[in-house]
């Protein structure tokens, strides 16, 4: 496990998450970020290879929902908290 | 020329379920009334959890079966993450390593001539949940970009081929017959208009050099591939542009990632596409939100038995039961279930395979085309045809009078005609076969008095005069048996 | 006792025998929280009208003789990352400031089926994310029994509610200790229930495989008495368990006979302070006292939930946050350049530096070539975790422990130090890896008077045996009775 993380392993990551950061953020992020990894670096002392990986803290199985119509929300409440719209659809910056 | 081309394709294909894959919200294409079929899930509203739909996933075991695939004991749901405007979690809910159905495949025939046949391997076909749908600008003016979560959520099954084709008709074999599978096992209606099927086609060449080698191009993803005739010209076009792209830069697999075009069908070319995501690192990890779906011996013995014959295999026993030609076998089985179904009806019923086909093929098919219905609304039930049929085989009418018993039937003006319609019909038009040399002779005598030039025309040798005789008998004896008619009018004027 | 202080049975008795009104002890919270909650910032909207609304109608109810909810007239404070239809729910966080969810958590549709009066939404850190409702983008709530102390978090809006007069119930939510911690610092009972007992659905996710919404009681019997209306299987939430509901108050009072309690070597734990050892130590005292037998216990990997659950968390929670990218509601940058600056101003300007320090390391550690060596990892040893719990279950029916190592800490105290921050749950994080609930009850005090919690542990679905070993303690003990002056 690599504990340090450089500037631009900082930046990747923010790209990844959709982040912008201040110069600042990218620093102290670095930082604190290269102490928690270092800390977590702990569990390299743990042989796991025999182990599954647990995912749900309480593992149950095929729980379905029946394939029946429930009320739609009306459009002026789906569209409520957005914050742009011309009142039919979700209005974004040109993507193309 | 020297290159094999190398095709996988990547089919979407949505489920035939009422309401969407994790949420109650209705399916139903709908791109008129945007964003009125949505509800807090699958908006992706903060606090909203997805509950899986149990027909998707049956439907979807289905599907994995159809295609002769194994359905692992136990499949799971992991998310695929990055940021698009119609994937309002940012993240789609799909399988990563553990799909629930895997290592299949499918056969096409090749060549209609040859029969010969191929197996086209699946590496897999896992469920996963469809975006909303974006729409630009086109007008170039930067305006913005409209987002409708309609179809958000919509259940799909993604059927993931190996790259076991090798030219683009062979892909559009494969995808025809995909097609026509899904569409006779019920799974979904795969209209391509409608976006119920949509292909991306992974194209690359391997090129045989003079020293023996073989170097492969680089892998090109073509998207956007939603019609036949789209798949077969963009895989011909990106065929042309990877062997001139190689001979001019010599550029392989090794030295170029992956690359994603997009198929303009307006002006036939591919095009890169701009990356979604920087780098696609979808950064996938098990939905916590889900819970696994375990499938045992048993269930999967009970979805296998609900799967009707494939059309592959009703085709060849098409041909052999009722000796179909190729070409009726291969018209019956393309109109689907339904039309398949009723030819089959016909054919049991009235005995007769061959006619059942030549009826179904030309009449049948030509008045559901002209009057633009699908055969479930087809006024003449199949036991009803094969009553006609067989009072054509019986000689108790002609086949053109057949064919008006069949006219007649169509526009029956009182609902659905049943079979004691056709002989009411035939009463009502005197369309029963009168082969009756009593009867006929008076009438013949008075045709042979009236038309003293034809008669001479027909003893001084000319054969077509014997036609209009016995067409003007035929006008005044609507069931008049032809064969009788004619060897009347020779007796009279040899 | 006042209204303000007494517990939620309590009041339910007065309003059956007639003595008190809905109304009355709406308005006593009211009144309570606007005196108080200047200084206290428990509260992030108080829904005034709409409370006084309900408690009327209540009264009305009960006049009539009508049959009423289980929690008829009683005011209920609920942690504001927990959807009410057409109630602000901020999650503490700029993105989510005026955000307005068309649909009630299923928690809260089973609180007005009940007849609670909702009597507001309260602070957290934001996004859950954080001990000590600091990480909150609108204001930091103090400790009610000493305003320079932090209340603890990220429920600390529903633990200072509870423990300040401002209302006898509360919900929150436990991710790591989220409930346990605020009501150890606030000398509250607080219960983050068996993963699954109740739906998550309408609870704003942090990690959705550790998230839990539980109670805040100032007693054993009330948090019995809520989690019986909130607790049982919804359909909306795959994860919550299709079990029945015991009804919790009525067993309450039976002592568990030849009760084993585990615990675990205190002597060498690390950073340990000695006020809560001391408090612990106390407690077990009690439980041998009431006959139990006390049996010492190993968790081998304990020692890794921390680092386990500051995989885990963050991951879940990179991708439950990616949502947030002022598209579809939320907050969006005044100025980009274009898409996908959009969704990067919009982020960066609104999350607040836990929640961005959190995404950044989730995804960190689900990105290619790091999952198997964090993500992966952190999954497997989860799974020695939840196993050391099974193995130490077979010999004992509950397991007591601290809650903290050390009592509530000041405000400012740690929150430049993160790591030091995260280390503070080094007790709380293991229910939540192995899915098990866990209490928290008032155990003692410190020199400084800041309550003392102890935290006990049962199997999952086990809340009934939990409650009951609670209650025993409960009943030997004043801690409970305390109130903040």
């Amino acid at each position: 496990m690599s504990v340090s993380l450089s500037q631009d392993d900082v930046l990747k990551v923010a790209s990844l998450s959709r982040l912008k950061l201040s110069e600042a953020e990218v620093n102290s992020l670095g930082q604190q970020m290269g102490s928690v990894l270092k800390y977590i670096a702990m569990l390299d002392e743990l042989n796991t290879d025999a182990i599954e990986p647990m995912a749900h803290a309480i593992e149950i199985s095929n729980v379905f929902r029946e394939d029946e119509l429930q009320t739609s929300l009306p459009r002026e409440k789906a569209l409520s908290n957005a914050p742009q719209t011309d009142g039919n659809y979700f209005l974004v910056p040109a993507i193309l | 020329m020297d290159y094999t081309v190398i095709i996988g394709l990547e089919v979407h294909v949505q489920l035939q379920t009422r309401t969407k894959l994790f949420c109650g919200c209705s399916t139903k294409f709908n791109p008129d009334h945007p964003n009125t079929q949505t509800c807090p899930v699958c908006l992706g509203l903060p606090g909203a959890l997805p509950v899986l739909n149990r027909e998707a996933f049956h439907l979807g075991m289905k599907t994995g079966l159809a295609i002769n695939c194994e359905i692992p004991a136990f499949t799971k749901w992991d998310r695929k993450q990055y940021y698009y405007p119609d994937l309002p979690k940012a993240y789609q809910i799909s399988q990563y390593d553990l799909p629930m159905s895997q290592n299949g495949w499918l056969e096409i025939e090749l060549d209609p001539e040859t029969r010969e046949k191929k197996k086209i391997g699946i590496i897999r076909a896992h469920l996963e949940e469809d975006a909303g749908k974006n729409s630009h600008d086109e007008s170039g003016r930067g305006q913005d970009s409209k987002v409708d979560l309609n179809r958000c959520g919509t259940p799909l099954i993604e059927i993931v081929s190996e790259p076991d084709l090798r030219s683009a008709q062979e892909a559009r074999t494969y995808l025809e017959e995909l097609k026509l599978l899904l569409t006779y096992i019920d799974v979904s209606d795969c209209n391509m208009q409608e976006g119920s099927l949509r292909c991306d086609a992974n194209v690359n060449l391997h090129v045989h050099q003079a020293n023996g080698e073989t170097v492969p191009t680089p892998i090109v993803e073509i998207k956007n591939l939603n019609s036949f005739r789209g798949v077969e010209q963009a895989i011909e076009y990106e065929v042309q542009r990877q062997w001139k792209h190689w001979q001019e830069t010599g550029l392989s697999l090794k030295d170029v990632p992956k690359e994603t075009r997009g198929w303009d069908a307006d002006r036939g070319v591919t095009l890169e596409q701009r990356g979604k995501e920087d780098a696609a690192d979808y950064r996938y990890f098990p939905d916590p939100d889900l819970a696994p779906v375990t499938v045992t011996d048993a269930e999967r013995e009970r979805v296998s038995q609900e799967l009707c014959e494939r059309p592959a295999d009703r085709r060849a026993r098409f041909e052999e039961s009722y000796q179909l030609s190729v070409y009726d076998a291969a018209v019956i089985i393309d109109q689907g279930l339904a039309v398949a179904d009723y030819f089959e009806t016909v054919a049991e019923s009235c005995g007769n395979g061959k006619q059942a086909a030549n009826w179904v093929t030309q009449d049948v098919l030509r008045e559901l085309n002209e009057r633009g219905l699908d055969i479930s609304k087809f006024p003449i039930q199949p036991d009803v045809l094969a009553a006609l049929l067989q009072k054509v085989n019986a000689e108790e009418i002609t086949i053109k009078s057949g064919r008006t018993v069949f006219q007649e039937l169509l526009n029956y003006p009182e609902g659905v005609p049943g079979i004691e319609q056709i002989q009411n019909i035939i009463e009502d038009k005197g369309l029963a076969l009168v082969s009756d040399t009593g009867e006929l002779d008076s009438i013949v005598q008075a045709v042979v008095d009236k038309n003293e030039k034809a008669v001479a025309d027909f003893q001084s040798g000319k054969q077509a005069a014997l036609g209009a005789l016995i067409g003007q008998v035929m006008r005044e004896i609507k069931g008049a048996d032809p064969k009788a008619v004619r060897e009347l009018f020779i007796a009279k004027m040899s | 006792m006042s209204i303000t202080s007494a517990t939620a049975s309590e009041l339910l008795a007065k309003m059956n025998s007639g003595e008190i009104s809905s109304e009355e002890i709406t308005s006593a919270c009211l009144d309570e929280i606007s005196r108080r909650d200047g200084s206290i910032n428990a509260f992030l909207s108080v829904q005034q009208e709409a409370a006084l609304e309900k408690a009327r109608e209540v009264d009305r109810k009960r006049k009539a003789g009508k049959p009423l909810g289980k929690l008829a007239g009683l005011p209920v404070a609920l942690k504001d990352n927990i959807c009410s239809e057409g109630v602000t729910t901020t999650c503490a966080s700029k993105m989510l400031e005026h955000f307005v969810p068309p649909y009630d958590a299923h928690i809260v549709e089973q609180l007005k089926a009940a007849d609670a009066v909702l009597i507001g939404k309260t602070n957290l850190d934001e996004f859950a994310m954080g001990s000590s409702t600091e990480n909150s983008a609108f204001k930091t709530t103090t400790n009610p029994w000493n305003t320079a102390y932090a209340a603890g978090g990220s429920s600390g809006g529903s633990a200072a509610a509870v423990s300040a007069g401002f209302a006898p119930l509360a919900l929150g939510s436990d991710t790591g200790g989220s409930i346990r911690q605020p009501a150890s610092f606030c000398g509250v009972v607080g219960l983050k229930p068996t993963y699954g007992r109740v739906s998550r659905y309408g609870l704003v996710a942090f990690a959705s495989s550790l998230d839990q919404i539980g109670p805040f009681a100032r007693d054993v019997t009330d948090a019995a008495l809520i989690l019986g209306t909130i607790a049982g299987k919804d359909r909306r939430d795959t994860t919550s368990l299709d079990a029945a509901v015991p009804e919790y108050t009525s067993t309450l009072e039976q002592p568990l006979k030849n009760l084993k309690v585990g615990y675990i070597e205190l002597l060498h734990e690390e950073g340990l302070h000695a006020e809560v050892k001391e408090a612990t130590l106390r407690a077990l005292d009690v439980y041998k006292s009431l006959g139990a037998e006390m049996v010492p216990i190993t968790l081998p990997h304990a020692k890794y939930c921390v680092a386990t659950y500051y995989i885990i968390a963050p991951s879940e929670a990179s991708s439950n946050l990616a949502r947030y990218d002022g598209v579809h509601y939320g907050y969006r940058a005044p100025h980009f350049e274009n898409m996908i600056d959009m969704y990067a101003a919009s982020r960066g300007e609104a999350f607040g530096d836990e929640v961005k320090r959190r995404i950044m390391l989730g995804t960190y550690a689900l990105s290619s070539g790091y999952y198997d060596a964090y993500y992966l990892k952190a999954l497997k040893v989860r799974r020695l975790i939840r196993n050391d719990f099974e193995q130490a279950f077979q010999s004992v029916d509950i397991i007591a422990t601290p809650v903290t190592p050390t009592p509530a800490f000041t405000i400012g105290e740690l929150v430049d130090d993160p790591l030091a921050m995260y280390l503070a749950d080094i007790f709380t994080t293991s229910a939540n890896l192995s899915g098990i609930p866990g209490i928290s009850i008032p155990a003692g005090m410190s020199k400084n008077n800041l309550p003392i919690g102890l935290q006990l542990l049962a199997p999952p679905l086990e809340e009934e045996r939990l409650l009951r070993a609670a209650r025993m303690f409960e009943r030997e003990t004043d801690w409970h009775l305390k109130r903040p002056v």
